[in-house]
């Protein structure tokens, strides 16, 4: 069953996402999550997502300190802020050169392994990055406190503006809060989403796959692997500095922790919940994930009584009881949970959960029309979507 | 002509001698078998041919560049190409992706950042891999995974992935090894049509049925040394290869 991915079909896929992005406020309020704050962090940790996955989706290098490149593209976009004022273009800008900067250095180093050596190179050089944010760079980074915008710094293109309230970026006028700070993300994010379909779909990512698959045939047939996979890590580190950017535009403050591992390995089970791979799985994964955070972490103990409250008197405590232990703090048990189940019964994520039911509905109706279905190659049809 | 030229090469593993002062010369067009007992020492010198591995003294020339040192990429994109004993070949991918793989990086060499133009817009390029895999016999099964092949259909998509690339020096790792009586004298069909296209072969073989409709000239390895040398004709009947081969008085 592989989906044949012409031209066409990609623009369509294209502009469905694109409509399905900017139409979240209003498809995702009846679940509740149809508010700014969540919806920015949905497109900016799905961009991430995103950038990750063309690293660890294509050529199965593992990334295990994607979070570093989050955080320099924070840092960089404050001090942006800071020096140029609070228009996010150039935020955006210093992200990019400084992300991929880092990018260059960190990947040239730990791409000469592979493997669990790889991942454990980058796990160090950020966790070498967190520490230094923390301690050594303390007059770049502000340490502990986290690096903010002040009244008394330079911002050359804006220190005329009012000196009062609360300082917020802010494109050309427009306020980088609430839903104009959504939209803001999202189109960053559908630019992020076309980049990376045009990548799965060209001759680079094609080599990039041949990586995954077998590296010793790539270099006798006449490839050279090591640009490749470092291109691949370079963009991949882009996309991660323009999502810490994005997280500094909507709130103009970074801190180390964002650097931390437990960052880098959240961008990690957003990939494989999603599907690691394919196009739109680390986006669902991100999406999901972030989700629950705020969900299910808001959840407390009066909210499960008036949900269990149906129930008679003498079950409805244990019930409570023992469902708070999968929300508010322990939400983190509930997604636990869930990523052994998806990890278990669908080990391609949720996309080829999505993969197997259209599928199955695809079987019936040539099993009426054509009396046999016929399907080829599972793997294949993962890889295309 | 002369294509390769392999001059005192010596290789040790430890206290093993591998290779003991190889000399071999190829000449342009020719197929060149190289047979020998268990051991002797062929898939080694065949990897200090592509660059896996580095002999501990002597030179080999590739149509006078220098092959000792050079990176894998470097050698194939000099237009050496290579089909290994177990077929490498991109397991995940499609029988079309592996053979424009190559095709491509013929093309545009061993980097190149093409990651806004299509795949499925690369018209010549697919064109030339389809053309491949139909003189393989492999273009009904294009879009299955290279995995889910028989054996001899992986085989024939790695040579399939060779020829694309045009080499000028093919080199052939026990081509038919594994791989059923019918199924061989395909290869052997194959691999002499390919010889009109006038590539020059190393094949590498256990298989005398093979050696002998292929090859115009034979080298015999035994113990890491060459010990014969010739026409198919004057090796059947030479006496040192039958001892090589049969054991001979001592080992």
């Amino acid at each position: 069953m592989m989906t044949k991915n012409s031209p066409r079909s990609d623009l369509l896929m294209l502009v469905l996402f694109s409509a399905a992005i900017l139409t979240m406020p209003i498809w995702l309020a009846p679940v509740g999550a149809g508010y700014p704050d969540l919806l920015q962090k949905f497109a900016i940790f799905g961009l991430f997502a995103l950038g990750f996955n063309l690293l660890f989706g294509l050529t199965g290098y593992l990334s295990f300190g994607h979070a570093a490149f989050l955080g320099i593209g924070s840092y960089a976009a404050v001090w942006s802020f800071k020096l140029l004022g609070m228009n996010p273009l150039p935020a955006l800008l210093f992200s990019v050169v400084f992300s991929s900067l880092f990018a260059v250095a960190i990947g040239y180093i730990s791409l000469r392994r592979s493997g669990i050596y790889f991942s454990i190179l980058t796990l160090a050089f950020a966790q070498m990055s967190y520490n230094l944010a923390y301690s050594v760079l303390t007059p770049i980074t502000n340490g502990e406190t986290g690096l903010r915008v002040l009244q008394s710094d330079p911002r050359l293109f804006d220190s005329s503006s009012e000196a009062s309230g609360p300082l917020i970026s802010n494109l050309f006028g427009i306020e980088m809060t609430g839903y104009s700070g959504f939209y803001f993300c999202a189109v960053l994010l559908i630019v992020g989403f076309y980049i990376s379909q045009r990548i799965f779909r060209s001759p680079f990512g094609m080599m990039l796959r041949a990586v995954k698959s077998n590296q010793n045939r790539m270099s006798y047939t006449g490839l050279n692997t090591r640009p490749y996979t470092l291109t691949a890590f370079v963009i991949s580190g882009m996309f991660a500095g323009v999502a810490g950017s994005l997280l500094a535009v909507t709130d103009p403050l970074a801190g180390a922790e964002r650097m931390q591992w437990t960052a880098s390995g959240e961008v990690v089970l957003m990939t494989i919940l999603g599907g690691a791979g394919t196009l739109l799985g680390p986006i669902l994964g991100a999406g999901l994930i972030k989700y629950f955070e705020n969900i299910f972490s808001a959840y407390n103990e009066q909210t499960l009584h008036a949900i269990f409250s149906f129930l008679p008197d003498f079950m409805e405590g244990p019930v409570v009881s023992l469902a708070s232990l999968f929300v508010g703090e322990g939400w983190h048990l509930t997604l636990g949970l869930l990523f052994m189940v998806i990890v278990i019964f669908l080990p391609g994520g949720i996309m080829e959960g999505f993969n197997r039911i259209t599928k199955m509905f695809r079987r019936k109706s040539s099993r009426v029309g054509k009396g046999t279905g016929h399907s080829h190659f599972p793997a294949s049809a993962n890889a295309a979507e | 002509m002369e294509i390769l030229s392999v001059k005192g090469v010596n290789k040790r593993f430890g206290g093993l001698k591998a290779l003991d002062d190889v000399n071999l010369s190829i000449e342009q067009g020719h197929v060149h078998a190289i047979i020998g007992p268990n051991g002797a020492g062929k898939s080694t010198l065949l990897n200090c041919f592509v660059g896996r591995l580095i002999p501990d003294t002597g030179s080999v020339t590739f149509l006078g560049k220098d092959l000792i040192g050079a990176k894998p990429h470097e050698i194939n994109q000099a237009g050496v190409s290579r089909v290994f004993q177990t077929p490498e070949i991109f397991g995940d991918l499609t029988l079309q992706e592996n053979v424009m793989i190559p095709t491509l990086a013929k093309r545009d060499g061993a980097f190149t950042m093409n990651a806004w133009a299509r795949v499925d817009g690369q018209g010549e390029i697919r064109d030339k891999a389809m053309h491949m895999l139909e003189d393989v016999g492999l273009v009904d099964k294009k879009d299955m995974t290279a995995d889910s092949l028989s054996r001899g259909d992986k085989r024939r998509l790695e040579l399939a992935m060779c020829l694309v690339q045009d080499p000028k020096l093919l080199l052939l790792d026990e081509p038919t090894a594994g791989m059923s009586r019918a199924d061989t004298n395909n290869t052997i069909d194959l691999l002499k049509r390919i010889g009109e296209r006038g590539i020059t072969k190393i094949v590498i073989e256990h298989d005398m049925h093979v050696v002998f409709s292929l090859a115009s000239k034979i080298s015999v390895l035994a113990q890491g040394t060459v010990i014969a040398e010739g026409q198919p004709e004057d090796i059947k009947g030479d006496p040192r290869v039958q001892e090589a081969y049969l054991g001979g008085a001592h080992v």
